[in-house]
């Protein structure tokens, strides 16, 4: 009785949890369905799922009228950036927070946090000005910025939450070994953390990836990057269903197949700890 | 050379004072225990010894040299940890080098440094596996050759064998005394055991609540305990304190006599009382006797197996040889 109990509820369970799942993920099949149609097909009412006629000629042209590579180039030199320098900025200071508490620490993870709660557009144009007045608009110099300072606070947390899972008595035994504190964290504390550290990286590189406002906001030719390339085939010239669709669907491709492969270490590392 | 000279040092942590001004030499080559119960302050004064902690007051002297502000690094000391803190993605191998190649040393004289300790330690058929695959007393043994490459002035041991089973214990402890002998290098020992005081210091540091309650070799402790708590700590099991009229007699709030240096007959005795639970060791037996004159029952050891049983009456007499009187602040009288 309790065993086809048990049973009846993993069933229900799995079909909940794939039904969720497809939820989610309906609309980017709908995208990449969308860009294999005509622009007719992609319209018709009722929609069509499978049934339509194939074609890649919507990625034709969005490759004949847009620099793709550019603009790829630019989220990866924008993403990669703002999670590398945030990370370079992150490990100390959650080292010194995971390690060297004061009595303050709580309250400045806190109110770190805390700036994730301001709508960004609450500081757009100060940021936008300050952008002006540095000469930094439009450039990747600037948004690396931005997306890292954006991001920093849940870089700092996490890594935060990692350290403070490792014991300090191996800290401090590199300490007596006659490490520096370059060396301590340098080999000892981040050999150890990398779970934490690449999940922390590749969470960062999504968000920053896939950050939208401040870099339609903050770009306009030069430094855009695959968001502002999908904005482009959204509005000026009507509705472009197809075209619009396969525009995602490249902007979108490289993230997804990261983060295809790297399913397996964001799970782990986004619940370690967790269970010990 | 590793003499510590700990002048008038006191730790408070957020305004609570942990440990007292205290003074305390231990000198080179001494084996130093720092015995005490838990939470009584001795793993704080080791990682002040060791500059994990920074003093509150006072100065640490190292050699001669104030090492007061000096990082832990530069003051030439090697740490065991009770939780081993080896690392973890290194090998046994990469454990032990890891101090060495911190003082830059070249890859030669490393290796053959790493080959004599993993020879000394037994650990040769390990040096290439992670930690985590190593039993207990092997980990132990990794962090010491840690300890040993660097050629310390002297080694901090925290409490280094709580996290082993009795009968490892026993090795390590005879292991660790082997390599003290060998080495003849200062040796800091912390630990909660007072067996483990007795059997391996030239010298026991006995604490209470941060204060040093009396220094001195391990038979001095035995036989001439300051005051109660020292006469209470040291020994297992631990001396009988008996209060009550019968100390008044003698012209002391509290007597002592340890379980040795009582005599146990059916026949007759200074003491008369009944037999509680007894303990059979075999070699010993130790009878726990709950006697008219004292509230607290008395522990006594016979040699041997003695057949005196549950609920008998018996007669104890003491050694007046061997008794310990303490006035009313606790201190030793005679």
């Amino acid at each position: 009785m309790a065993r086809s109990n048990s049973m009846q509820l993993k069933m229900l369970t799995t079909v909940a949890a794939w039904s969720i799942g497809l939820m989610i993920f309906f609309p980017i099949l709908w995208t990449i369905l969308t860009s294999f149609k005509t622009e007719a097909q992609a319209i018709a009412s009722p929609p069509l799922f499978l049934n339509f006629d194939w074609t890649l000629e919507n990625y034709q042209v969005v490759q004949e009228r847009s620099n793709y590579m550019r603009f790829l180039w630019n989220s990866v030199f924008i993403a990669g950036g703002s999670t590398l320098l945030g990370v370079l900025i992150a490990v100390p200071a959650a080292w010194s927070m995971a390690f060297v508490p004061s009595k303050r620490t709580k309250d400045i993870l806190l109110w770190m946090l805390s700036t994730k709660m301001l709508p960004a557009v609450g500081v757009l144009y100060p940021l936008y000005l300050i952008f002006i007045e540095l000469g930094v608009l439009d450039t990747r110099l600037g948004l690396i910025v931005v997306l890292m300072l954006i991001n920093l606070p849940i870089i700092v947390w996490m890594l935060y939450t990692y350290f403070k899972e490792i014991p300090g008595e191996i800290l401090e035994a590199a300490r007596m070994d006659g490490a520096t504190l370059k060396s301590e964290i340098f080999y000892v504390l981040m050999p150890m953390a990398v779970p934490g550290i690449a999940s922390t990286i590749l969470l960062n590189v999504i968000l920053a990836w896939n950050e939208a406002f401040w870099t339609l906001n903050l770009t306009a030719a030069k430094a855009a990057p695959l968001t502002a390339f999908i904005a482009s085939y959204s509005s000026p010239e009507g509705l472009f269903y197809a075209k619009l669709s396969a525009a995602s669907t490249m902007a979108i491709a490289p993230i997804l197949i990261l983060g295809w492969f790297s399913q397996k270490q964001l799970v782990r590392g986004l619940t370690f700890g967790a269970v010990k | 050379m590793g003499r510590i000279v700990l002048d008038q040092v006191n730790k408070s942590f957020d305004g609570v004072e942990v440990i007292p001004p205290l003074d305390l030499t231990i000198e080179d080559g001494e084996f130093t225990v720092f015995v005490g119960p838990s939470g009584c302050g001795k793993s704080t004064l080791l990682r002040l010894i060791a500059g994990l902690e920074d003093v509150t007051g006072g100065q640490i002297h190292i050699d001669g040299k104030d090492s007061t502000q000096l990082a832990p690094a530069k003051r030439k000391l090697a740490m065991v940890f009770q939780s081993y803190a080896l690392y973890p993605h290194m090998s046994v191998r990469n454990n032990i080098a890891f101090p060495l190649k911190m003082a830059k040393l070249g890859r030669d004289k490393i290796n053959s440094k790493v080959t004599a300790a993993a020879e000394v330690l037994n650990l040769t058929d390990y040096l290439e596996r992670r930690p985590g695959l190593l039993s207990g007393g092997q980990r132990q043994r990794v962090a010491i050759g840690r300890a040993i490459v660097r050629e310390p002035k002297a080694f901090l041991f925290d409490e280094p064998l709580s996290n082993l089973d009795a009968a490892l214990r026993v090795e390590m402890r005879l292991e660790i005394g082997e390599l003290h002998k060998r080495l003849a290098t200062t040796m800091v020992y912390v630990t909660h055991d007072q067996v483990e005081a007795m059997t391996m210091a030239d010298r026991i540091v006995v604490l209470k609540a941060g204060n040093i309650e009396q220094v001195g070799s391990p038979l001095e402790l035995y036989s001439k305990p300051k005051n109660v708590f020292v006469a209470g700590f040291i020994g297992s099991p631990s001396m009988n304190l008996l209060e009550g009229p019968e100390a008044v007699k003698l012209g002391a709030k509290t007597i002592g006599i340890r379980p040795e240096h009582l005599s146990i007959s059916d026949q007759e005795g200074v003491w008369s009382g009944i037999i509680g639970v007894s303990e059979h060791l075999g070699s010993d037996t130790f009878f726990h006797v709950k006697c008219d004159a004292f509230p607290e029952p008395i522990t006594v050891r016979a040699s041997g197996e003695v057949s005196l049983h549950y609920g008998e009456k018996v007669f104890l007499t003491p050694n007046h040889a061997h008794l310990h009187l303490f006035s009313d602040d606790g201190l030793r009288i005679a």
